[in-house]
């Protein structure tokens, strides 16, 4: 009974987005809602999938954009250099950031907090580096072109299409993290998280735990940045900077840590009020500053725990 | 030899900037176990400051010493109004509050100053002394004094004063430390004040080599950050050595190796030492309380 | 059911509301996607700020076939996935008419498959030849190709009875796309390069890099592409190390800051640039005089910064746009674009502009000036012993 309520209550949060996904276009009044939709979608993927690293296995990763690089790349070389079809290239980049975050993964995730940050930006710095100076076939800093996806001879494009792909595949990757957290995985890395040693003395094997978590949210970025890339058109290597890694930390904890609808919450405030600040010209990014530490402040457990919680009480 | 001599200066220039940027992040952490994102806006500060006061008229000398007041009152205002307010939030949350308040102050700085770039004259002139067939800039070994005299300046006030033991205590254990009677609040806040004077007089020192825009504490932020964690987060000792390191890495891979690649170089180098050394150079180990 | 009803409803009263406030204040939406921050402000914040005093300018005589401009700038901050939203914003949203703006070469590729898709006429101001070439129907620039800078260059360097050059580039997009394109022109000039060298987003110290240029024995002269700060740093370390060869700058530096920057050390250094620069040191009967001192008048006066020629190019390109639209009597998309394809002998800051069908931007070398810096001022190189 408990289990069963416990199901419904955990996958109530994937419902409500669907309902919101499904409603929303109703008020779109163009096409532009539907990109900026779609952009929250796929940041929102790329950011549960951090979660997941973050709010359950409670490790940072300054570098994350480097996996978003390594998958909106591999849809744009893959076609362009290697002749193989836009969605083999994402599952190709899915398959390289597992590997990649596998090699790598094991001698970094040995390192803790703050050491780790500095460890996963320097990796993620490597990946943007590698990206903008193989300008052979990347096309450098001004980036290369994109072909579009192609599935089954139905040809995605527009940005009403990929607004419901983005949310099919965000929708999917909710429930698929909603189960990796109630799998005995999922309950050995809040150990991790709760206290290290504590786990470890319960016999838990902290770094295969922390590595397959590390491989998974790679995938999530991997996918998320083949489908950035897919639907741009264009793509240049500031998909894979400083910059974008600390917007994906952001969304996380903005939303809330270990909370899966928090990291769709924080992805849809940070997309959105750069596109509502425009109107604020000069004072665009003070603004931004301010409110970021604002929230930060106020709703420290993040928004939605936050809400969660004036809710209960 | 000149080539190699040549390469080391180039070094040691980078590198002072590196490890004076570095030296601003460790005592925040210390007293706090906050990263400071934040800090190379206070490198913007104290440069940009200097510049836009010196332009309105204000002697060279009192422009630069305003500049490190108003980033003091910056850093000051950020501890009272970000991080204090914060409270107990986690680690990460503090880091995304430093951010939020780089970013503000970037929006700031454009409003308020420019977006062009802007210069310093030299301290001592910008004719190169030249060394064995090298050229360095007199600039460069005031960068570096300068860090020489911050470092001694930081162990004389850690060291020998009762306010800086109250530091090493809020670092080691806040509780205890409060016990005891320190206001720990007090502390943060001070910390805070230094770094922002350390970065403000960073920001002055080293603008005549490296030139100062609103934008330019990111990347300095960024470096500052790998070089004071491959010191060892917390030792100032360690900032130097870790800027310094991390400067070398990147002339010399620039000058033997690949210029297009020289950050990667001191990148795998970083994470390279990190993997050996998992608390840095001169770090010390902290042990996990269950 | 009845939620979706009356949400569906209340959107489409929303819409309607929007539509009437826009049909009362009639006016021509001009669309404009710059980098007014991030790396690229160097060149993004005075496009902006030209665009916003000439359409100002533009309104108070009463705009342009009868209406007045609205001006919609967005910050891409050097991030091409926003200069992409934003451009379907200005497509979908704001509506706009045409388009002039994406400040880098990465933003503008970005962008380019949405306005294409939309119809709109697009002029860049980004530098890279591959926004031209293959012409595309709706997309146009202002600002000289790299591959011009290059050409520039190299005449000159031939000239001085030289060949051997070393490049020195940064890792931005403009850099590195005009190092390749100084690579592929190099046969076809006579030129041979022999070494290259780059340096990294905002490095302070190249001396490695140019000690290396300094220690290869058939070096002869050093070209720099690039903007920003790099180009100042490079030029001091230049005459740090003593190195003696002749350097130029590319196009990339143009703006008085430079010498402001580079100090003593810019003294002999050579740069291909618009005639904007050197507005006064015009000879009398140049056609470009006029224009080239009104807007360097004009922005200097507004914004108290020394000119630009980014600004420049912000200027042509909505200047070229706007006399399209005179030409055409109407604001019609297809019709301004067409008459955009169709300028003949407009007379910019840039140059003088000849479009066609097969040209898109319309400039020939002589719309660059050799120029070389002498006590701190721009003097034009004569150019008449080619």
């Amino acid at each position: 009974m408990i289990v069963r309520l416990a199901m419904r209550y955990r996958l109530a949060p994937v419902a409500l987005v669907a309902a919101i996904v499904i409603l929303l276009p109703l008020l779109f009044p163009s096409a532009y809602y539907y990109r900026v939709g779609a952009l929250v979608f796929i940041f929102a993927f790329a950011a549960v999938g951090l979660n997941l690293l973050m709010g359950f296995a409670g490790q940072v990763s300054l570098g994350h954009a480097g996996f978003l690089g390594v998958g909106a790349y591999a849809v744009a070389i893959g076609p362009a250099y290697l002749g193989i079809p836009s969605w083999f290239g994402i599952v190709a980049g899915a398959v390289l950031s597992a590997l990649i975050a596998f090699v790598v993964g094991r001698p970094i995730l040995r390192l803790k907090g703050h050491y780790l940050a500095v460890a996963t930006l320097g990796f993620g710095v490597l990946i943007a580096i590698v990206l903008s100076n193989e300008a052979g076939w990347t096309g450098g800093p001004d980036g290369m072109s994109v072909s579009r996806l192609v599935l089954f001879g139905w040809r995605v494009s527009g940005a009403d299409t990929w607004y419901w792909v983005a949310a099919v595949t965000l929708l999917t990757g909710m429930v698929l993290a909603y189960n990796l957290i109630g799998s005995p995985t999922g309950r050995a890395l809040r150990a991790i998280h709760d206290s290290e040693v504590a786990a470890r003395v319960l016999g838990v094997e902290i770094a295969r735990k922390k590595l397959t978590i590390f491989v998974i949210s790679a995938v999530y970025a991997s996918v998320a940045g083949s489908y950035l890339a897919l639907f741009n058109g264009h793509i240049t290597p500031d998909v894979a900077g400083f910059l974008r890694s600390v917007e994906l930390v952001a969304m996380v904890v903005l939303g809330g840590m270990g909370s899966i609808a928090g990291s769709v919450v924080g992805a849809a405030v940070l997309v959105v009020l750069p596109q509502t600040f425009t109107a604020l010209h000069d004072y665009e990014h003070l603004a931004l500053g301010l409110v970021i530490m604002a929230f930060m402040i106020f709703l420290r457990q993040g928004i939605v725990p936050a809400m969660v919680q004036w809710r209960t009480t | 030899m000149a080539e190699f001599l040549q390469f080391f200066f180039s070094g040691l220039t980078v590198g002072a900037v590196y490890a004076l940027v570095a030296l601003g992040f460790t005592l925040i952490y210390n007293a706090s176990e906050v990263i400071n994102f934040a800090q190379g806006e206070f490198v913007m500060l104290g440069g940009m400051g200097t510049v836009f006061l010196a332009l309105a008229g204000v002697p060279l000398p009192l422009a630069a010493l305003v500049a490190v007041i108003i980033a003091v009152a910056v850093g000051v205002a950020l501890h009272r109004l970000a991080i204090e307010p914060a409270g107990d939030a986690g680690v990460v949350n503090l880091i995304i509050i430093t951010i939020g308040a780089s970013i503000f102050l970037r929006g700031v700085a454009q409003v308020v100053f420019d977006k062009r770039f802007h210069s310093l004259p030299h301290l001592f002139g910008a004719e190169p002394l030249r060394i064995g067939g090298a050229a360095i800039l007199p600039q460069s070994l005031v960068v570096l004094a300068g860090a020489a005299i911050i470092v001694f300046l930081l162990w004389l006030f850690i060291d020998r004063t009762l306010v800086g033991k109250a530091v090493i205590a809020t670092a080691a254990n806040r509780l205890a430390a409060r016990l005891v009677g320190i206001n720990t609040s007090r502390v943060v806040g001070l910390s805070f004040a230094v770094s922002a004077a350390i970065g403000a007089l960073a920001g002055i020192l080293i603008t005549p080599l490296t030139l100062t825009s609103y934008d330019v504490g990111t990347l300095l932020a960024l470096k500052g950050f790998a070089a004071a964690m491959l010191g060892g987060i917390g030792s100032p000792m360690g900032a130097v050595l870790g800027g310094l390191l991390l400067g070398m890495l990147e002339a010399f891979s620039a000058g033997y190796l690949s210029s297009s690649y020289k950050e990667a170089v001191a990148f795998l180098v970083i994470l390279g030492v990190l993997l050996a050394m998992p608390n840095g150079l001169l770090g010390r180990a902290k042990v996990e309380r269950v | 059911m009845r939620l979706a009803k009356f949400a569906f409803l209340s959107a489409m009263g929303a819409a309607f509301a929007l539509a009437s406030v826009s049909s009362v204040s009639a006016q021509v939406k001009i669309g404009a996607v710059l980098s007014v921050t991030g790396p690229a402000s160097f060149l993004g914040d005075p496009e902006k700020k030209t665009l916003e005093i000439y359409v100002a300018a533009i309104n108070a005589k009463g705009g342009v076939n009868g209406q007045k401009l609205q001006l919609i700038v967005y910050d891409d901050g050097g991030d091409a996935n926003n200069a992409r939203t934003f451009a379907t914003r200005l497509i979908e949203e704001d509506k706009v008419v045409a388009m002039v703006g994406g400040t880098t070469t990465g933003s503008t590729m970005a962008m380019i498959p949405a306005f294409e898709e939309a119809q709109i006429p697009f002029i860049s101001l980004a530098g890279a030849v591959q926004i031209i070439q293959p012409v595309r129907k709706w997309v146009f620039k202002t600002p000289h190709t790299d591959t011009m800078a290059c050409e520039k260059i190299f005449a000159d360097i031939k000239r001085r009875k030289l060949s051997k050059v070393a490049l020195i580039s940064g890792s931005g997009g403009f850099d590195k796309s005009m190092q390749a394109e100084c690579v592929k022109v190099a046969p076809a000039a006579g030129i041979t390069i022999v070494h290259q060298e780059s340096y990294g987003p905002r490095d302070t110290d190249m001396t490695p890099q140019l000690t290396n240029i300094k220690g290869k024995a058939d070096v002869q002269a050093v070209i720099n592409p690039g903007f920003g700060q790099g180009p100042a740093i490079v030029t001091r370390n230049y005459r740090q190390l003593g190195i003696t060869l002749p350097l130029y700058q590319s196009h990339g530096v143009a703006s008085k800051q430079f010498i402001e920057l580079a100090g003593p050390a810019a003294e002999g250094v050579r740069l291909p640039a618009a005639a904007l620069l050197v507005a006064d040191k015009l000879p009398a009967g140049d056609r470009q005089k006029p224009v080239v001192q009104s807007y360097q008048k004009t922005y200097e006066e507004k914004t108290k910064e020394p000119v630009s020629t980014f600004g420049g190019h912000a200027y042509d390109g909505l200047m070229i746009v706007v006399e399209a639209a005179q030409r055409a009597k109407s604001w019609d998309r297809a019709k301004v674009r067409d008459e955009i394809e169709k300028t003949k002998g407009f007379v910019g800051t840039g140059g003088i502009v000849n479009m066609s069908p097969t040209d898109h931007l319309g400039l020939d070398l002589s719309a660059f000036r050799m120029l070389e810096i002498q006590k701190g001022d721009w003097t034009l190189v004569p150019e008449s012993g080619s």
